[in-house]
């Protein structure tokens, strides 16, 4: 289907763009990219990803909009206070970009219902700010064969990578298993500055875009980690296969999804 | 001994193990970080026994939580 005429003028600065063009902002349109936890990171990813023409956006977070989220959930504002997340952001893309639509799921992601959540997606990004969320989306990204982005973030810091079936580690290569309890330090009680979530969140959205276009280079096998304090990005290579991984090794021993118990924070306000 | 630790060479005695080099920086969660070695992951249970060698690139990388709560309970 061909441009409308407010289309060629949205998307200008992206039809002059070598590597994106017509063609690009063409699968742009056609593209759908699913973001799990519309927080820090999501905020921003969905924010960019829908002023981009991603033409289907889901959004999956279960929580509703805290004041403590405003200082970095930039696309939820004060009067959306007590409002659903996917309801406040879902209003925030359909003003921002009419091209887009957006399919919401109010609901908690879980190892029963998480495989049919991604099956009609082409990329996923881990908004999630919890490790039982991060192995399990790593896990079924494994099992259905689905690209997708984590990121984390606390502090002044943060990081991301992106698993390609096929190209390279997935997450679970990297961390093996959840911490226990309380054992690494969540944002809720160590905080974060909300520019730090801009930056990895918009990496989160580059990945997805430059994955629909067919451009450039994913952060597939690569770590690429932030220090903010020190303005400093370090893009750690990773093995390209670590054989012993219990999703994606040699002898896999995960078939399906698991739900881990223990979440990682014992309150959920202001994470 | 020089190590390239996160880029930056830095100076160790010889003969440290990846244990030993985890406490010399200060890592702070010693027991949940994983480390790379010449973009390897050494079995974790086998980081007091490895030792590392001149010129090794060394990483740590971290469990990093942040984002959305909602979305997983």
């Amino acid at each position: 289907m061909a441009l409308s005429n407010e289309q060629i003028e949205r998307y200008s600065r992206h039809l002059i763009l070598k590597g994106v063009g017509v063609s690009g902002q063409k699968k742009l349109l056609a593209g759908k990219v699913l973001v799990i936890g519309a927080g820090g990171l999501g905020a921003p990813a969905l924010m960019y990803l829908a002023a981009a023409g991603v033409g289907t956006i889901g959004i999956a977070d279960a929580d509703v909009v805290d004041r403590s989220n405003l200082q970095r959930q930039i696309i939820h504002s004060t009067p959306d206070i007590g409002k659903k997340k996917v309801d406040s952001a879902r209003e925030t893309i359909e003003a921002l970009n009419p091209d887009v639509k957006v399919i919401t799921y109010p609901d908690y992601v879980k190892a029963d219902n998480i495989l049919d959540l991604i099956k009609d997606y082409d990329f996923i990004l881990d908004g999630t700010d919890n490790f039982p969320a991060k192995f399990l989306i790593n896990d079924a990204c494994v099992i259905a064969k689905k690209p997708f982005c984590h990121a984390g973030i606390i502090r002044f810091s943060g990081q991301l990578m992106t698993y390609v079936p096929g190209e390279g580690p997935c997450y679970r290569c990297i961390f093996k298993d959840m911490p226990p309890k309380d054992a690494v330090p969540t944002c809720k009680e160590a905080g974060v500055i909300g520019a730090v979530a801009g930056v990895i969140g918009s990496l989160q959205a580059m990945e997805a875009v430059k994955y629909l276009l067919g451009t450039g280079e994913l952060l597939t096998g690569k770590l690429l980690t932030y220090d903010a304090l020190v303005s400093k990005f370090n893009r750690i290579t990773l093995p390209s296969h670590v054989s012993n991984c219990a999703v994606c090794g040699d002898h896999p021993t995960i078939p399906k999804p698991i739900d881990y118990e223990q979440p990682a924070c014992d309150l959920r306000k202001g994470v | 001994m020089k190590l390239i630790i996160s880029g930056e060479i830095k100076t160790y005695e010889d003969g440290i193990t990846i244990s030993q080099l985890i406490k010399e920086e200060k890592v702070e969660t010693p027991d949940y970080v994983t480390v790379s070695v010449n973009t390897e992951f050494p079995d974790r249970e086998a980081y007091e026994t490895t030792v590392l060698n001149e010129g090794d690139q060394v990483e740590f990388l971290y469990f990093m939580g942040g984002g959305a709560y909602g979305a997983f309970q």
